[in-house]
């Protein structure tokens, strides 16, 4: 088995003319959290999307746990092991947690039944419930519709999914940009807890505070190619920046952008 | 709610936390309702409503009401059960009340006797082989025909994407077209014995109740009901969870033109004949015990339950007006008046619970 988890090689994607991402070579260790970086437009989300089959790539290879792999769809991807917690939560207002955690994949009995199949309610609420011990979610009432949630709490559910599934792989895309403090704080609170448990992350964010306080690497994306690898103890706040705005390029990447 | 200390990590059940089911605000609104016609019923008629007041019964129901308020809104019933499907998945049927019509007319041709009291039928429409035919054969093809409408109608909102008003808009100026061309607008009559039987007595109510408590089982209990509240609740949601939203669309509107065709099959059983203006406005009645019954038009939101609920509050308004000896007319403004306030209400409720979460 490979040490990595991911990796991408000569990663490209172009919009007709528009170059979003060009030649990303990224590497993910086993139980490693990266965050990435770069200012709107610069291709973290155009990346993120190539890796989770959301949209298809024009060129380079990604090496998912071991294997060249070619996701159809987010739900390939998902059933790979890669679980994504969108920007845009991808829940079910009227439906209570397990419900939104097993959505689309269900446990049931009598299948046979085919779109009738019965659902394993009590089986899907102790899976719920294991996730959420597992990454310390509090929720007050499982069988509450999403609606009558807090903003955290709902997002906490999204991140839930992850453990209760065991996943290989978790990709947030800016999963606190919605949240108040103490909201962040919990949603901050989980990932910690999963990195503990030796899930790798990538976390998209443009929270400085909050990548220098959860991830061990930084990568930086600028103008749709990678600038900037750089490693938690070796930078600074004020050095992500220049990597960010431009003012710096990593040695390694030069000429690049 | 958001303090990280609170909450029970999803470990005990907290009561304070619990959710008032909506059926139950229905069915309060039945139970006000009831009582208003009874306070009426006292003060202006001096009888009551739904009690035997006068001791001509054994029990203390005056059943003879009570059957004809549940038998006359179990026909429309039947075919609201396959609306609050298509409700809850944030479409709509406008069709159901043409596809009765044109069910009635296709169905019944297949029911007719060969002989009525010696002579030949003077209705029949076809020849011979298809007179005296068993009972199971008009009761396929009126099935088939509804679920070959709702096909259609599936077909275009959820493949074609048409906008689920324009698409059954359009079902139902075409069956209702095919009803009339059907026989050019004569009736459809005389039956078989078997075939009067399904509508005969109480039958249409055991049939609405007995799918009532199915779909009720289906939408509660299975995968099918589970994705049906999910893409109404969020299609994106849904579609990104992996549930393939046309296929299960095509399903949900399939379903309700089967109950509409097997709504026809009954009324037509019931009558004893078929007429190409049969089923008119239903679906609008259908969608009014679906909305009084708590259904949400949005989507997401909704159940059998409440619907048979709402059902039930139709039925119970329309024999109060005619025990009040109101004129039509004062009752259906009144039925407006309450599918108004009913939607209004849930409204006020949503807004408020939104509020204190």
């Amino acid at each position: 088995m490979s040490d990595y988890i991911l990796e991408t090689k000569g990663l490209t994607k172009h919009y007709g003319g528009v170059h979003a991402l060009v030649d990303a070579n990224f590497t993910l260790e086993r139980g490693e959290h990266v965050a990435i970086m770069g200012d709107n437009g610069a291709g973290k989300s155009t990346f993120v999307r190539q890796i989770t089959g959301v949209e298809q790539r024009t060129r380079g290879d990604v090496i998912f746990d071991g294997e060249d792999v070619h996701f159809a769809g987010p739900l390939d991807a998902r059933e790979a092991g890669i679980e994504t917690v969108f920007q845009t939560l991808a829940l079910a207002d009227h439906l209570n947690v397990p419900d939104n955690l097993f959505l689309g994949r269900e446990k049931t009995k009598f299948d046979w039944l085919g779109p009738f199949r019965l659902l394993d309610y009590k089986s899907m609420r102790e899976d719920t419930m294991a996730g959420l011990v597992k990454t310390g979610v509090k929720i007050p009432n499982i069988k509450n519709s999403i609606a009558n949630m807090s903003g955290g709490q709902r997002q906490c559910v999204a991140i839930a999914r992850t453990a209760t599934f065991a996943s290989k792989l978790t990709i947030m895309d800016e999963p606190t940009a919605a949240l108040g403090v103490q909201e962040t704080a919990q949603v901050e609170n989980i990932i910690r807890t999963l990195k503990e448990q030796g899930e790798s992350l990538i976390l998209v964010s443009h929270n400085m505070r909050q990548v220098f306080d959860l991830v061990d690497r930084i990568i930086v994306f600028r103008r749709g190619r990678m600038v900037a690898n750089l490693r938690k103890e070796d930078t600074n706040g004020e050095d992500v920046v220049s990597y960010i705005t431009g003012a710096k390029t990593g040695a390694e990447f030069e000429g690049a952008a | 709610m958001s303090d990280t200390s609170e909450g029970t990590g999803g470990l005990s059940y907290d009561k304070s936390k619990r959710q008032w089911p909506n059926e139950l605000n229905v069915f309060a609104a039945l139970i006000l309702i009831i009582v208003i016609f009874e306070v009426l019923g006292a003060i202006f008629m001096q009888q009551s409503l739904l009690f035997d007041s006068r001791d001509r019964f054994d029990s203390i129901f005056n059943e003879a009401r009570l059957r004809i308020i549940i038998i006359q809104v179990a026909i429309i019933g039947i075919i609201a059960i396959g609306v609050t499907q298509v409700i809850i998945t944030a479409g709509i049927d406008l069709s159901s009340g043409s596809v009765v019509g044109a069910t009635a007319m296709i169905a019944m041709s297949f029911a007719q006797v060969a002989e009525v009291s010696g002579n030949p039928n003077p209705k029949a429409i076809f020849g011979e082989w298809a007179l005296d035919l068993p009972v199971v054969v008009p009761v396929l093809v009126g099935l088939g025909v509804g679920l070959t409408a709702g096909a259609i109608n599936g077909l275009l909102v959820a493949y074609s994407r048409i906008p689920p008003f324009i698409a059954t808009l359009g079902m139902m100026l075409f069956a209702r077209g095919v009803a009339q061309w059907w026989s050019l607008g004569n009736p459809v009559s005389f039956p078989t014995d078997a075939y009067a039987v399904i509508g005969s007595g109480m039958n249409p109510v055991f049939i609405f109740l007995g799918l009532a408590l199915l779909f009720h089982f289906i939408m509660n209990y299975t995968v099918y009901g589970k994705h049906t509240y999910a893409i109404g609740s969020n299609e994106a949601a849904a579609r990104m969870s992996g549930i393939n939203v046309p296929r299960h669309l095509l399903l949900v509107y399939m379903i309700a033109g089967a109950l509409a065709g097997l709504a026809a099959v009954i009324l037509t059983s019931k009558n004893l004949t078929a007429q190409s203006g049969m089923g008119l406005s239903y679906e609008l009645e259908a969608i009014a015990m679906a909305v009084i019954g708590g259904v949400s038009l949005f989507g997401g939101r909704g159940s059998i339950i409440g619907t048979v609920i709402g059902a039930l509050i139709i039925g119970v308004i329309t024999s109060g007006f005619t025990f009040l000896r109101l004129g039509a007319f004062y009752q259906e403004m009144v039925l407006g008046m309450i599918i108004v306030g009913a939607v209004a209400l849930d409204q006020w409720q949503q807004k408020r619970a939104a509020a204190r979460a």
